[in-house]
């Protein structure tokens, strides 16, 4: 498979602090990597290390970001805005927050299009409501009209993802995008990663502290620990047999539900 | 076995904007036994929440009764309130914004012990004691909430929960909000402590493999009526209502 996104032996640091510990991974076409950790282990700043929104303390002070070849830290603020959201999708815990409230989802999904490439809205129209079909929406078009408050916190994250999609991204950074959800939307929304990687091709890198999503998701996993990465490996020899004490810990933390 | 707390036909409506009523619980009836740990389970908006402020008197009841060692409190006021609070306290989701926020820990843990007459060295001393018992050591009496983990002040909400020695912990979503390590090491504090002081737990959850861990008996709620009632490992091995099924198989 080809490397498409590779993280060499990076360390960030916010201020003073070192957050990020020489972390190194690859993630290949068409792949899922979970990371998984608890809070204030990395996890989301790995991944907005990745989209170029360290923000100002934020820095990437050893290693390198590599996406398909192009070392991302040596990019220009304009070169980031044409790969983020059109090469490298995102998609948050709260995907309904990140729309604005008081404008329907169609107009904002079109805009963001626009921002990418000319389209005209009788196109856009087309392709929104054909991705939304792909992705089992009943009414594709009451959706587009309407507002992100008329639908429910798991509909607006399944829009959410599909308003990522609508660019094609080659890659999709996605941060806790089930922790809000009751586990019956929870569900619903694992199964649209998964066919989105099915039908796209599209690689995800998943941070997640839920080993059930996770495990339902990852073809590889890497267990975050303080910044530092405590395991790394294929998901059933990590689930099977965890190198590091952390991660023996944290999987036996998690209580099995038995039928 | 004797029955702690007795809810019976709960119900609950609240007025929308439009002037309709809607009934977030719909007629609940159960019971808890001493030394129970009883599981509300069930999706956002089935009225979990709802039923806990009920019971805790934190929300009015709209019809129906609750009993709690036979004495019948659903419109309990003032000094009456707080003597039931005595047998009842209640552990929320954010720890940390269950404490005041410009105040320190032990000042919050202290407070209903010098409520009911305690000097405030005794209390104080008492206080200490209780976090001991939670894990934690003195020098958290002087925290203040945003200075601890999350963990750390689940701990410390607990503490102050135990306090007055309650019989009853309503607990809503209490480990929700924690990392799994953090969630374990309190469900293994709340086990210890029940063994210790004889409690009874109303646990409020929405984590099915957590409440197969951790309570006897559970109940199902959908939409604020119970669909589904018994000992976990009989709803989860036979589960009779679709909505149950359609829980367990959401289950990752």
């Amino acid at each position: 498979m080809a490397e498409l996104l590779r993280y060499d032996h990076i360390n960030i640091r916010y201020g003073q602090s070192l957050v990020i510990e020489d972390v190194d991974f690859n993630l290949a076409s068409g792949e899922i990597l979970g990371i998984v950790g608890e809070s204030g282990s990395g996890k989301s700043t790995l991944l907005k290390a990745g989209m170029g929104l360290l923000g100002k303390e934020g820095q990437l002070c050893r290693g390198k970001i590599l996406y398909d070849g192009k070392d991302l830290g040596q990019c220009s603020e304009r070169e980031m805005q044409k790969i983020r959201g059109r090469e490298l999708g995102m998609v948050f815990q709260m995907a309904g927050s990140s729309f604005c409230p008081i404008r329907t989802l169609g107009v904002q999904m079109q805009e963001a299009v626009r921002a990418h490439k000319r389209i005209s809205k009788a196109e856009f129209m087309d392709e929104a409501l054909d991705l939304l079909n792909k992705f089992g929406f009943d009414k594709p078009d009451r959706i587009l009209e309407s507002y992100p408050f008329e639908l429910s916190g798991g509909m607006q994250q399944r829009v959410g993802i599909v308003a990522a999609m609508l660019l094609h991204p080659r890659v999709l950074l996605a941060d806790e995008p089930t922790s809000a959800l009751d586990v019956s939307v929870q569900k619903q929304v694992v199964e649209q990663f998964l066919m989105i990687r099915e039908k796209f091709g599209t690689s995800i890198l998943l941070v997640s502290h839920n080993i059930g999503v996770i495990r339902a998701m990852a073809d590889e996993i890497l267990v975050l620990h303080q910044g530092k990465t405590v395991d790394y490996g294929k998901k059933d020899d990590i689930l099977a047999q965890p190198t590091s004490e952390y991660t023996e810990k944290l999987l036996e933390a998690v209580p099995r539900f038995r039928r | 076995m004797r029955t702690l707390l007795r809810v019976e036909h709960l119900t609950k409506d609240f007025s929308t904007h439009g002037g309709e009523t809607y009934r977030a619980v719909d007629d609940v009836s159960f019971s808890l036994g001493f030394h129970e740990k009883m599981a509300v389970i069930g999706e956002s908006g089935s009225g979990k929440t709802t039923l806990a402020r009920m019971i805790t008197r934190l929300t009015e009841a709209t019809s129906g009764q609750i009993f709690l060692e036979e004495e019948n409190i659903t419109r309990a006021k003032g000094h009456n309130l707080r003597n039931i609070y005595q047998k009842m306290q209640m552990v929320f989701q954010m720890p940390v914004d269950s404490f005041d926020s410009r105040r320190r820990l032990g000042d919050g843990i202290a407070e209903s012990l010098i409520n009911r007459g305690m000097k405030k060295a005794e209390a104080w001393e008492e206080a200490e004691r209780l976090l001991g018992e939670c894990g934690l050591g003195k020098e958290f009496l002087t925290r203040y909430p945003h200075e601890v983990s999350g963990g750390q002040c689940q701990r410390a909400a607990i503490a102050r929960a135990l306090a007055i020695q309650p019989k009853l912990l309503i607990l809503d979503e209490a480990t929700s909000a924690l990392d799994m390590t953090v969630q374990k090491e309190i469900l293994g504090l709340l086990d210890s402590l029940q063994e210790d002081r004889d409690m009874s737990y109303l646990f409020i959850c929405h984590d099915l493999a957590l409440v197969q861990a951790f309570c006897d008996r559970m109940i199902v709620m959908q939409k604020g009526k119970i669909v589904e009632e018994g000992t976990t490992d009989q709803v989860i091995r036979h589960p009779k209502h679709a909505y149950t099924k359609m829980l367990m198989d959401s289950v990752l």
